[in-house]
């Protein structure tokens, strides 16, 4: 038992190399620092914050009503009135970007959120326990990947019926497996260290090792992985929208836009433009600030 | 005196970061002549390898000179062109890394690549160069040149990939050899083979050579002039002979007290050990570099920065007090301090034992996984520890000396065999452990940086064995883990730190804190100080030492590195192929009769005094793979003292020399003494 009293004295020779421990600059400044070498990490997370706050407020600014239709003026070009010009129904095509917003980062968000939690537990478990359980998983998960992505959302949708909530399971079951696959390479390598050995060594339950040892230091990967999970899932929603089996009418949301914009698109291109850059901008940014934001957040010295 | 090869002149060195600018080498002179050896000593961080790298122009993208001249054979290096450089570096440089396997390229063999060299630089044709590779691997020894021509890197060892590696680099004939700790990665045994090539080849090239090592036992074998470097200055220059014999830099002093000597005597001493941490390049202190962790410091050192001075003749240093330096240093020499006594003394009761204990692993071939191969790593192994009591285990990489302990720690299980625990035999995996089972077992893991978990602050990884294992509330836990902290002489500032704040020293402290914080009955300890640096081993095993006798606990350690086991140990087990050799109390082991492997090991130990004389015994090849485990002794395909066709038939008895010391050879245990009795390994000229 090491009985460590007031009276304990470490004799002189065995106090060398004790430091003071020089206190690193704070981090933040570090980061603001590459970030700032960055533009478009910059420009793009400024973008997407700028996205995200549209999502939160965009009902509040939106000038007119998503689904407020205005008979006598029908597909106007944009104008001080509309600025974004007005669609087929005469609804406000900005007002209908906005209210957009907001659904598509529900959806994506929440389907994109949901994969990450079930697809890291199953990985996490798979790759640190290892052997036949692992297997059997593996391979499961290897079928639903086996499939394209965006024809199983179709067969799934078109069986189940298009709504929101089924919309958010799809997204969630099309990426848990991709997840896993991230999460478990990440304990598969983790479970080897020794400070997990030392975890084992004094007895630690499984679900301590799994959510206090290896989790914590398998989030850069899984954050990084979530928002490139992001990303493809606005696209994916923004599709079935177009295809008629995401969001239904007279729900605003940009793919839907999109379809309903094609048949007018020598007339009103407006009706289709806007929606459409949208979803690009917002696809890019998000994995602009994705890339040079891992960069930024790494530990160690930049040596750039 | 002939004209230099390579003359380096206020050589000064910067590494641009984000931090800043940092100053990694500050206004270094040195010359080389022709055949000459001239050591750069120091410890990680100290700028040996940037100033290398530095005056050939081979620096970091990041790196440049800012100050100073370099000349090889009178050309200015720093001002030559980038072609006429290449061409200088091809012709007329050789060097040779740290790791031979990433300086050959894995898709190309290795007689290619040799014959390269011919081809581009010498301008020979084909068959030229070919017949040059060829003539370049039987001067380094290589056994079987030709077929050696035909291999891919991966299919030789690391001993035989180092010797490619310094045959290609001596191809051009180079007037400089850089060799930047060539012999680091290697085995003990295989380092001191490429040693003793390095040493032949000294005299049989006109190559000036450049050795950079952090291990002042190698520098003794090859260099003639050693310059020893700290934080980016020279502290002190001189001949091999007098930096050992009569050093006169407080620095110089300090780190030749940290290194452990054989010293059968069983009273143990503290090392020497070097007080404060070697500064960041970004805070240097003031005055003299080395000023805030001298023991000679005074008021003036602090503050004006001293030059580098000729003290005895040809002997520069950059102490302002070298006088004083050299008047003391006899007495410093022998003035460590004693250990403290045993709180409890040690028992002879066996605490934990492992008898017959066999971990096999079983790799599978092929997609159906049918034929197995085994892997023999521990092989019917019997080993007793005692109580309050050291066990070092010694061996190659490949020995089993890591599984052995890892299977007594549960972390693998045992494919036969029993482990037990204050007399009660314990179940195979930590998981059917019970508590107090777990809490007796603790480990100390030989990477820092693994060992502790990067998002978990000190005070937590300290602080959960005793929550875990001991019970305590988490207030409870964190108050003692303060505690904890103070006896391994860390601030108690620490606990709220994450290990990336400590340096490896710091983050093996705590890892011997969480390993003693619930108060177990023995501790394993993997290789924890084989990562760090020379000073503070001295410290982290003085450590070790005091807390055992405080606590009482025993411990396993297992080093490759011979010296440090026999400072820590009481007892010593010498590992061979999953096998142990030979066992007996320290004593015992360090005398003959030895068994022939141990004597190998004594051997090729490099011992940091220029006037031991070391017999050469010297191994052949590597251990052979633990699949494929010789027949009769195992060692009998290395064995120097190969009998004949009874050592490779039969498996050699265990010969009782003591009570407490046996050995498994074919040879009597007499005729052994007698044999190595002649050749005592350590005669010094001075007793």
């Amino acid at each position: 038992m090491i009985e460590p009293n007031a009276a304990h004295a470490p004799s002189p020779m065995a106090t060398a190399e004790v430091t003071s421990g020089r206190n690193r600059r704070a981090s933040w400044i570090l980061y603001w620092r590459r970030l700032k070498r960055r533009p478009a990490t910059l420009i793009a997370t400024i973008i997407f914050v700028g996205f995200f706050g549209l999502a939160v407020i965009g009902p509040l600014v939106a000038p007119y009503g998503y689904a407020d239709m205005d008979m006598k003026s029908l597909l106007k070009a944009p104008s001080l009135a509309h600025l974004f010009g007005t669609d087929e129904y005469g609804r406000d095509v900005l007002s209908r970007v906005f209210v957009g917003t907001r659904n598509i980062f529900l959806l994506s968000g929440s389907g994109t959120l949901m994969a990450v939690v079930i697809g890291t537990t199953i990985g996490l478990l798979s790759g640190y326990v290892g052997g036949r359980w692992d297997e059997v998983v593996m391979r499961l998960l290897d079928v639903l990947l086996a499939f394209p992505a965006l024809l199983l959302a179709m067969v799934l949708l078109s069986s189940v019926g298009p709504s929101n909530l089924n919309l958010v399971l799809v997204v969630t079951v099309l990426y848990i497996p991709i997840v896993a696959r991230v999460a478990r390479s990440m304990a598969l390598d983790l479970r080897t260290k020794e400070f997990v050995e030392a975890a084992r060594l004094r007895g630690e339950r499984r679900r301590y090792v799994l959510f206090h040892e290896i989790l914590p230091n398998a989030m850069s990967p899984l954050m990084v992985e979530a928002s490139i999970r992001f990303s493809f899932s606005i696209f994916l929603v923004a599709s079935l929208g177009f295809l008629g089996l995401g969001v239904q009418p007279p729900s605003a949301d940009w793919g839907l836009q999109v379809n309903e914009a094609r048949d007018f698109i020598s007339v009103a291109p407006w009706t289709l433009l806007f929606p459409a850059a949208a979803i690009a901008i917002l696809v890019i940014a998000t994995n602009l600030m994705t890339d040079g934001l891992r960069q930024v957040l790494a530990s160690g010295l930049d040596t750039e | 005196m002939t004209e230099p090869v390579l003359e380096v002149e206020g050589l000064s060195i910067v590494y641009q970061t984000e931090v800043g600018t940092l100053p990694a080498v500050r206004d270094v002179s040195f010359a080389i002549a022709p055949h000459e050896s001239f050591g750069l000593v120091g410890e990680s961080g100290s700028g040996k390898s940037t100033l290398a790298m530095g005056a050939i122009r081979s620096l970091a993208t990041n790196g440049r000179v800012t100050a100073g001249s370099v000349r090889l054979n009178g050309v200015d290096l720093l001002s030559v062109s980038k072609k006429e450089l290449r061409r200088l570096w091809g012709a007329k440089i050789g060097v040779v890394y740290q790791s031979p396997l990433s300086a050959l390229n894995p898709s190309i063999t290795v007689g290619k690549q040799l014959a390269e060299v011919g081809e581009l630089h010498l301008e020979m044709n084909r068959a030229e160069a070919r017949q040059r590779a060829i003539e370049m691997l039987t001067r380094v020894a290589m056994p079987d040149p030709e077929a050696v021509m035909l291999r891919y890197p991966h299919q030789l060892s690391g001993g035989m990939l180092q010797r490619c590696v310094i045959a290609m680099s001596l191809t051009t004939n180079p007037a400089l050899l850089i060799l930047d700790e060539p012999t680091t990665a290697l085995d003990v045994t295989t380092q001191a083979v490429v040693l003793d090539l390095i040493a032949d080849l000294k005299r049989e090239f006109d190559s000036a050579i450049l050795y950079i090592t952090h291990d002042l036992g190698v520098v003794t074998r090859i260099c003639d002039t050693v310059a020893v470097m700290y934080a980016g200055e020279t502290m002190e220059r001189a001949s091999l002979r007098d930096l050992f014999k009569q050093p006169l830099h407080p620095y110089t002093l300090s780190l030749l007290g940290c290194i452990p000597r054989f010293d059968p005597s069983p009273e143990k001493r503290f090392l020497a050990t070097i007080p404060g941490t070697f500064p960041h390049l970004d805070d240097l202190p003031s005055g003299c570099v080395f000023s805030p962790r001298c023991e000679f410091v005074e008021e003036a050192c602090r503050t004006a920065h001293p030059p580098l001075v000729e003290g005895t003749d040809g002997h520069l240093t950059g102490c302002r007090r070298w006088q004083m330096v050299s008047l003391l240093a006899e007495k410093l020499r022998g003035a460590s301090a004693a250990l403290p006594p045993f709180t409890t003394p040690p028992g002879d009761e066996v605490l934990a034992a492992a008898h017959d204990v066999k971990t096999y692993f079983s790799s599978y071939r092929g997609l159906i996984r049918r034929r197995r191969a085994e892997v023999k790593a521990v092989d019917d192994v019997s080993v007793d520890v005692r109580s309050g009591q050291t066990l070092g285990v010694v061996g190659e990489s490949g020995s089993g000396k890591t599984t052995l302990i890892r299977t007594i720690a549960g972390l693998t299980p045992a494919t036969a065999g029993v482990i037990s625990m204050r007399g009660l035999q314990l179940a195979s995996t930590t998981g059917k452990r019970t508590r107090d089972q777990l809490k007796d077992i603790q480990m100390v893991f030989q990477n820092p940086d693994a060992s502790l978990n990067p998002r978990q602050s000190v005070g937590d990884a300290v602080s959960r064995p005793l929550v875990l294992l001991c019970g305590l509330s988490k207030s409870e836990a964190r108050v003692r883990a303060q505690q904890l902290l103070a006896a391994v002489n860390l601030p108690e500032s620490y606990d709220e730190r994450l290990p990336e704040d400590l340096s490896g020293g710091e983050k093996q402290r705590v890892a011997i804190a969480r390993a003693f914080a619930a108060a177990p009955g023995i501790i394993l300890c993997d290789e924890p100080i084989s990562s760090l640096d020379v000073s503070v081993q001295g410290a982290l095993m003085n450590l070790l030492m005091e807390l055992q006798r405080e606590q009482g606990t025993s411990y396993i350690f297992i080093s490759h590195d011979l010296s440090a086991v026999q400072h820590l140990s009481d007892w010593i087990a010498v590992v061979y192929l999953g096998r142990v050799a030979e066992l007996g109390t320290a004593a015992r082991v360090l005398r003959p009769p030895f068994h022939p492997y141990t004597e190998a090991l004594l051997s090729a130990v490099p011992v940091a005094d220029p006037d031991v004389q070391q017999r050469a015994v010297r191994l052949r090849g590597s251990v052979p793979s633990a699949m494929d485990v010789p027949s009769g002794c195992r060692f009998h395909t290395r064995c120097p003292r190969f009998l004949g066709d009874i050592c490779a038939q039969e498996e050699p008895p265990q010969r009782e020399n003591a009570f407490d010391h046996w050995l498994a050879c074919h040879i009597e245990l007499q005729e052994l003494a007698r044999l190595q009795e002649q050749t005592l390994m350590l005669t010094r000229e001075a007793d």
